[in-house]
């Protein structure tokens, strides 16, 4: 449905996004997630037409933003960031101009403005101006606006960003809801929000995606060691000892609770190997309680730090010579 | 030039929403009934002194006294005023960041110019047509003749479309709209006395420098003649800054 090859952006000689390669299939909702000034803005507008790419292609439902610019806006409906609305208007005149901008039919018009401002909740508020709406309902028009025509594609820029976290759940609930005929593509750092709402993440930093995957598989298969937590009856210093002589393990820290009785430590491990039953055995063989034992997922906040000190560790200087390569 | 429409109905109700329309018409109206009424004074002046002079009597007209320096007078009323009508046409969107959203709907950028652009001319035919007493008024008394009056109002007309197509074009480069209105009515006033020093620049600079003036163009309408040079030289100044400004949101566009 969206087909990314080799996209780059520049400003003057700094690359917003470089060499950037992504598939979105029907029906997916992806996350797209970054840092601040990672190149999530820069890819939803070429993605959106409203800017072009400085080299690469984009294709929307097989239609390229260098040739179809048009017929790919029929196509998306698109929230930026910030919400920007004509403050001045009343809530169905803007969604009657989005509508007539759209190109949707005069004789249902009406029918889709009303269509739409129900499925976002937005019927008591019709006769409203904007300026006086409140920040979730300024929200939810600019997801009616997104929604005018019923486009098979949703790009949201933070669609959450500066709301509380009673509107944030409504408008997770709301796209969720739209999602099920539509492919969405989401751009946040707010990370529950993509466990909570997306198939698929898009990773991205400095302008290069640096992992793509769904959540469970990033928050399992990211870890460069395995991490195992284990609570016994035991000396703490003991028990680190002990496990220090263990066959793949990594390294042994305390988890900062232990107590007279019992210790806690985290034990990692080669990724590949399942270190439980041997701490086990350990624990058990040298006459100590075991009171508990069990595997540490990564969160995906874990992974995207990781993901991105990584690469700011990797390739600080030769990133920013490579993002400003133009010279 | 798809969605064109949607634009215009939005701009034109963007102006008659917010007091900025009201305000520039009624100002222009005052003035405009402000000068007439000094003309008539005049008129009714002069009439009674040629009284006793029948030959000056008989030169004595509503077209020279009344009409031409009212024309006149409204149009330098117009370089005022049109600023304040075209200084947000796009510095607002730029600001609001609603351009955001309103290039990435299924309107090309010249439907975007052109509702915009014809939303505001609409507010200048409002403005116009507020005056229309007056020619109403000459005709009905029979005291004027109608080809004067027409081409004077057509003349006005064109040379606001001029002002507002700079005044547009500059609006697209800045976000402040104060700014876009300084800069705009500092472009058209230019454009209004580059001929003043025609005379000093040598013959073909001065040419030139009176082909490029705005009041040059505007006595033709004045006298009540059509010239196609003059005409034509309003129709491509519009042109000209309506190119400009699409090329100047294409720039926007690459740098977004």
């Amino acid at each position: 449905m969206i087909e990314v090859e080799n996209l780059s952006k520049y400003y003057g000689r700094l690359a917003a996004i470089q060499n950037v390669n992504f598939r979105v299939e029907p029906g997916e909702i992806v996350g797209f997630l970054g840092p601040n000034a990672a190149g999530k803005t820069t890819t939803m507008r070429i993605l959106t037409c409203f800017s072009p790419p400085s080299s690469g292609d984009a294709r929307v439902l097989g239609m390229s933003v260098w040739n179809d610019s048009i017929q790919i806006r029929q196509k998306v409906g698109y929230l930026p960031e910030n919400v920007p609305l004509y403050d001045w208007m009343r809530v169905r005149s803007y969604l009657e101009f989005v509508a007539r901008a759209k190109g949707v039919a005069a004789a249902s018009r009406a029918g889709e403005i009303e269509r739409v401002a129900s499925s976002v909740g937005l019927e008591d508020v019709m006769g409203k101006i904007i300026k006086w709406l409140s920040k979730g309902f300024r929200q939810r028009v600019g997801l009616a606006q997104a929604l005018i025509g019923d486009p098979p594609i949703l790009i949201l820029d933070e669609p959450t960003i500066g709301l509380d976290p009673r509107q944030i759940r409504e408008i997770r609930q709301l796209i969720k809801s739209f999602s099920q005929n539509r492919t969405v593509i989401l751009s946040t750092h707010i990370l529950p929000e993509v466990s909570q709402v997306c198939d698929r993440v898009i990773i991205i930093n400095k302008g290069s995606i640096v992992a793509e995957d769904t959540p469970a598989n990033l928050t399992s298969g990211h870890g460069k060691s395995r991490r195992t937590q284990v609570i016994a009856r035991a000396p703490e210093t003991e028990l680190r000892q002990v496990f220090a002589g263990m066959p793949g393990l990594v390294a042994v820290h305390s988890t900062g609770v232990s107590s007279d009785e019992q210790a806690s430590v985290v034990v990692e491990a080669s990724p590949d190997l399942d270190i439980r039953p041997a701490l086990a055995r350990t624990v058990l063989g040298k006459g100590w309680d075991l009171l508990e034992l069990r595997g540490l997922d990564l969160s995906l906040e874990d992974v995207f730090i990781d993901l991105v000190t990584e690469e700011t560790e990797e390739g600080a200087g030769a990133e920013n010579a490579a993002r400003k390569e133009a010279v | 030039m798809k969605g064109w429409y949607a634009v215009f109905r939005k701009e034109t109700a963007n102006f008659f929403v917010s007091p900025i329309a009201y305000a520039v018409i009624a100002i222009f109206l005052l003035i405009a009934g402000f000068f007439f009424y000094a003309h008539l004074s005049l008129l009714s002046l002069i009439s009674l002194q040629a009284a006793n002079n029948p030959m000056v009597a008989e030169r004595i007209n509503f077209t020279d006294v009344v009409v031409r320096p009212l024309i006149q007078n409204l149009s330098i009323i117009l370089l005022f005023v049109m600023p304040l009508l075209s200084m947000r046409l796009l510095s607002e969107e730029k600001k609001s960041g609603c351009i955001e959203l309103l290039l990435t709907y299924p309107i090309t950028d010249l439907g975007v110019l052109v509702g915009k652009f014809l939303a505001a001319l609409a507010v200048l035919v409002v403005m116009l047509a507020g005056t229309v007493s007056v020619p109403v008024l000459l005709l009905a008394f029979g005291a004027t003749e109608f080809g004067p009056l027409l081409t004077g109002y057509l003349g006005l007309f064109l040379m606001g479309a001029a002002f507002m197509s700079l005044g547009m074009f500059l609006s697209s480069l800045t976000e402040n709209q104060i700014v876009a209105a300084a800069i705009s009515f500092g472009a058209a006033l230019l454009f209004w006395v580059i001929s003043w020093t025609a005379s000093i620049v040598g013959e073909q600079s001065g040419f030139v420098l009176r082909q490029l003036s705005i009041i040059e163009h505007l006595e033709s309408f004045q006298k009540g003649i059509l010239a196609l040079p003059d005409i034509s030289f309003f129709v491509l100044f519009t042109a000209f800054f309506l190119f400009l400004t699409m090329r100047s949101l294409e720039t926007y566009r690459w740098k977004g």
